[in-house]
């Protein structure tokens, strides 16, 4: 009994109209110029904006790293070349930051990409207001990041009047200062309230589409529930959970708001994320050189972290790739 | 695909599309109208304010500015503080010329003054008759003069002092001195705290800010650390923070946040105090003079009217140790419309803008302690705040920025540390303290951490 | 080949009737029921703190029954919520636009069309967004106020559109992978140019994940708090900028700021609420295999 995901015919013709192509292509060199050129034409438009608007920036915030310069003390700007990456090197806190931030979004991602699928599979199944459990499913993720982290900083998880502290009175355990204590899975909670609904969109999409009679099959010939779910669901939606963890980790990278509004970074910098710090050291230190540099530094090793990562997706992506 | 549902897609497609571009047609117009407009007008004034009960009160009544100043158009925006503030600064610094009025404090203003990105509105005032400059409470006038002239002018302004409930105070059976001149000492405020706990009068004794920030729990902190003899700086600049006094002073605010404070301290601040006293949880807040704006409406708390007595701010070494704060306003240099800017400013912080707020919207919302005029001049105004008015004037007039602790510095400020440096430097060291209120870690640790931001700050001054 | 079309149009009309409408009890109903309360839970109370007066707003206990007031939305009202919605809804619209007349063909050109260096493209794609806006937001100010866009809506517009532009190609893009290249090859071979094929063939099969695409994008731009606070001022102001002015420093804030935030979310929620159907479709669309 052999459970593949892909159906077998359509990925043998898929390739070798794939190798076709490729032989037409080699072969021709003159039309497959033009042709490439042709090709590529409708990507150039997407291309050139993201290079204007994004490059000039970046490249400001580079010329930025290398001066010496508070905006609020005049005639402090000068060229101090790499000093400021030193400065960004040798200070501790924007490691154990950076530590933080690693910590932020793997658990964020990963908590909400399983309660995600979890719940996907939960609306799997037909029941009374399946609809409507969906639609009160997804509101986390519409609401303003601002106004949910307010929500639970002031509602939920306040010491004294809060929610979460009422409802545990009732059953004897004393108030908890969940905010002062648990800062940063605090944060991760709020975050991973707000991000399951956009994974569970995505499974749920994975899981509709999903070609049942196989499932069927597979339950005809004896398969247990778990082993259908492991050799023919999940593979399905590993796309899916895939573009739901690459999309979430970069915007996850940025998040500013829920810190900012929940904890302000603290205890100390127990609960601060580098975008935080980072804002921190702009808009209250005005100190331009340093934020920039540390701009630059998180780029750098975003960039490592994520050329690691999308190559692994892009390994597991090609294979669905060919009939294309 | 049969061809019947390809043009059923298709049409859909052509249907979403129509409905896009109407949407961006509408939204076009709409846009265009409030893109910006290039070329203000030299009757239109910008206005960045920070947005505070009394400062939305000012936007609601700004109506009676344009009646009386035909052809003005006022704009306004309003942000929170930590937003304001580094909104206007970055504008200001950059020589921006978005706003015309910018709602700044006595911590920047001195500063910017210093470094000419301010207007100098004693040449404005004096041009306006009536205004009356010499009004404005001495202390304030100081805080916002260079070389003896004014560069903003206070809207309202605040000391701090100590409010407590006289009903739970009684329960609790803690007499307090009525002499009008007693300023209560750190330590008996602390011990009714623990007679208030033992007794189980209140859940907590006393509410004291504990989030980090360095305008937050540094305010009332920073107030504490003077009066019991520390400071910040020596005048050499050496950073002091881990000596005897100061550690002292955060030992005994620590603890007593831990003995018989509030819990969640270290994510507390101003609206989360004030929410505890009104509702009761607490039986003594230390914080703004301003707080009497939300404990004393007797919308908002009922039940609370006639049963709030006020103490100054309590002292250890060094008496008047009340803090110094003022939300008032400037013209950026580069402003497009500094006439008018100060049309608008002269009204809003006139005597008759107070009268005016005192008539529409209730004489308990009159902006508090900028003018002396509003404690002398209007009756009904001190009809209704016999209990805190005047030792509010007296805070305010009595506070000492400009020689805030017991030994001599090199700074001036009460609760801040008049450089431009402290925004960080203030924020940094709040997390730490925040961090030891939290338990998380001990005040000393807190303090010799806080001691090397410092030391860095204090060697760039020395190298001056 | 038809057969595999015909198979989706099959699978995701007949998915809701697969399995026998169930209006009898199941317990994995039941927690799905739960799961959806507890998740909606602080936006109820948002909603509901949003009618309530400062004092009712942050009690011990919390207070589920009090007297309704709409004093918080008058407030909300009375500081001039239009011209931020106006700005807010012009934002969005525009940059989503935007955002699908450059993503689409770009999404187009790397999928459908195995081009050399797609992966490099994408990568490109995604880097630009590694940079934290916090670190780039004074050299972007630095710009925008020296192109005299301060306080423009359309440096909004420009920014929002080059800020979901790399997710949207990407999600474009696997949406396009889903359309078979046969499709492509039979509409070509029947003489039709390469755009009639685009568009009469291609352009409705993946609809649908264009929708859901669009729907993220607006989600994103709308939400966006840290570029509009800090490169608008009075003319251009979105709605999340004007919900944090209704955070007071010294006051109590609670409920009127429920009241802006319930405001500020309204347009989203119903916007998703509704389209939500076409986001699991469009989605799933993607997936023909």
């Amino acid at each position: 009994m052999t459970l593949t995901a892909d159906t077998g015919t359509d990925t043998d013709e898929g390739a070798v109209a794939e190798r076709v192509r490729k032989i037409k292509e080699s072969q021709d060199v003159g039309v497959s110029r033009a042709e490439g050129w042709r090709r590529r034409g409708p990507l150039l438009p997407a291309l050139i904006f993201m290079i204007a608007v994004t490059q000039v920036p970046f490249l400001f915030t580079l010329y930025y790293s290398t001066l010496s310069w508070n905006l609020v003390r005049p005639g402090s700007r000068q060229f101090v070349g790499l000093n400021n990456y030193i400065a960004v090197i040798q200070d501790s806190q924007f490691w154990s930051v950076a530590g933080n931030t690693v910590i932020l979004i793997v658990g964020v991602v990963l908590i909400s990409a399983l309660l995600g699928l979890g719940i996907a599979l939960l609306l799997d199944r037909a029941f009374l207001g399946r609809g409507a459990v969906r639609t009160l499913l997804i509101t986390p993720f519409l609401i303003t990041p601002v106004a949910g982290a307010l929500v639970w900083k002031t509602t939920i998880l306040d010491p004294n009047n809060g929610i979460l502290n009422w409802v545990l009175s009732l059953v004897g355990i004393g108030p908890v200062d969940w905010i002062g204590q648990f800062p940063l899975s605090m944060v991760m909670v709020e975050l991973i309230w707000q991000w399951t609904p956009f994974m569970m969109l995505l499974i749920l999409a994975g899981l509709t589409s999903m070609p049942r009679d196989q499932l069927e099959a597979g339950r005809v010939d004896g398969a247990t529930a778990f082993q259908l779910f492991r050799e023919l669901t999940l593979p399905h939606l590993r796309r899916f959970i895939e573009l739901g963890v690459v999309l979430g980790a970069v915007y996850l990278v940025n998040t500013f708001d829920a810190i900012f509004m929940m904890t302000q970074g603290g205890p100390g910098v127990a609960s601060a994320n580098l975008p935080f710090y980072i804002y921190q050291r702009a808009f209250l230190g005005f100190d331009m050189g340093q934020a920039a540099a540390m701009g630059v530094v998180v780029v750098i090793f975003t960039m490592i972290i994520a050329s690691f990562a999308l190559r692994l997706i892009f390994k597991s992506f090609s294979g669905k790739e060919e009939a294309a | 695909m049969t061809s019947e549902v390809k043009v059923k897609k298709l049409r859909r497609a052509v249907h979403r599309l129509t409905a896009f571009t109407a949407v961006g047609g509408l939204a076009l117009t709409a846009g265009c109208s409030g893109a910006g407009s290039l070329g203000a007008s030299d009757n239109e004034v910008t206005i960045a304010l920070v947005s505070n009960s009394q400062m939305t009160d000012a936007q609601k009544l700004s109506s009676e500015f344009e009646k009386d100043n035909p052809g003005v158009r006022l704009k306004f925006i309003s942000l929170s503080e930590n937003q304001a503030r580094a909104k206007i600064t970055m504008s200001t610094a950059m020589g921006g010329s978005q706003f015309d009025v910018a709602m700044i404090s006595n911590f920047e203003t001195p500063q910017w003054a210093k470094d000419g990105w301010l207007l100098n509105l004693s040449d404005y005032a004096k041009k306006t008759p009536g205004y009356d400059e010499q009004d404005f409470i001495p202390s304030l006038r100081d805080s916002l003069s260079y070389e003896g002239n004014m560069y903003a002018v206070p809207f309202y302004g605040e000391s701090s002092f100590l409010m407590y409930r006289k009903d739970m105070f009684e329960k609790a059976g803690i007499q307090v001195n009525q002499d009008p001149t007693y300023q209560p000492t750190w330590q008996e405020v602390a011990g009714w705290a623990k007679t208030i706990k033992a007794k189980q009068v209140s859940d907590a004794g006393i509410c004291l800010r504990g989030k980090p920030g360095w305008g937050e729990v540094l305010a009332p902190l920073d107030t504490v650390i003077n009066t019991f003899g520390g400071r910040w700086f020596d005048d050499q600049w050496n950073a002091q923070l881990n000596s005897p006094q100061v550690k002292e002073a955060v030992n005994f605010y620590v603890n007593t946040i831990k003995d018989s404070g509030e819990l969640g301290a270290s994510s507390t601040g101003f609206q989360e105090c004030a929410n505890l006293f009104g509702q009761g949880q607490t039986a003594m807040w230390y914080d703004a003079t301003s707080a009497v704006s939300v404990l004393e409406d007797p919308k908002t708390y009922p039940d609370l009217v006639g049963k709030i007595g006020y103490l100054p701010a309590p002292i250890v070494e060094k008496p008047n140790s009340g803090w110094l704060y003022t939300w008032a306003l400037g013209i950026p240099k580069a402003a497009k419309n500094p006439d008018g800017a100060w049309k608008f400013i002269s009204w809003m912080t006139s005597k008759d803008y107070m009268r005016l707020v005192g008539e529409k919207l209730g004489w308990a919302r009159v902006p508090p302690g900028s003018r002396t005029s509003t404690y002398t001049e209007l009756p009904e105004y001190e009809a209704i705040s016999k209990s805190y008015g005047p030792l509010t004037l007296q805070s305010i007039t009595n506070a000492t920025p400009n020689k805030p602790t017991v030994q001599p510095v090199p700074y001036t400020g009460v609760q801040f540390v008049g450089i431009p440096e402290f925004q960080d430097l203030g924020t940094r060291v709040s997390q730490q303290i925040s961090a030891a209120i939290a338990g998380q870690q001990s005040v000393d640790a807190a303090m010799e951490q806080a001691q090397l931001y410092a030391e860095v700050v204090g060697k760039s001054y020395q190298e001056k | 080949m038809t057969t595999t079309t015909e198979r989706v149009s099959e699978t995701t009309d007949t998915a809701p009737v697969r399995k026998k409408k169930s209006t009898k009890f199941s317990p994995w109903g039941v927690v799905a029921w739960l799961v959806g309360l507890g998740f909606f839970f602080p936006v109820f109370w948002m909603v509901l703190t949003s009618f309530k007066a400062e004092s009712d707003a942050a009690t011990n206990p919390p207070k589920l029954f009090f007297v309704p007031t709409l004093d918080q939305y008058a407030a909300v009202f009375g500081q001039g919520i239009g011209p931020a919605m106006l700005n807010s809804v012009f934002a969005t619209a525009m940059s989503t636009i935007l955002v699908l007349l450059l993503g689409v063909p770009a999404a187009f050109a790397l999928s459908l069309r195995p081009v050399r260096k797609t992966s490099d493209a994408l990568f490109f794609f995604m880097s630009t967004k590694m940079l934290p806006v916090v670190a780039a937001i004074l050299p972007l100010y630095v710009i925008v106020s020296n192109l005299g866009l301060l306080d423009n809506i359309w440096a909004l517009v420009v920014l929002y559109t080059s800020m979901n532009l790399p997710i949207a190609v990407w999600m474009m893009r696997s949406f396009f992978l889903e359309v078979p290249g046969e499709l492509l090859e039979a509409a070509s071979l029947d003489g039709a140019s390469l755009w009639r094929s685009v568009r009469e063939v291609i352009l409705p099969l993946v609809s649908p994940g264009i929708a859901a695409t669009a729907l993220i994008c607006v989600i994103f731009a709308w939400n966006e708090f840290f570029l509009a606070v800090n490169l608008t001022a009075v003319n251009a102001q979105t709605m999340p900028v004007y919900l944090v002015g209704f955070i007071a420093g010294e006051g109590q804030y609670w409920a009127v700021l429920s009241a802006a935030a319930t405001m500020a979310a309204l347009p989203v929620i119903l916007c998703g609420w509704f389209a939500q159907n076409k986001l699991v479709r469009g989605l799933s669309f993607g997936a023909i295999k």
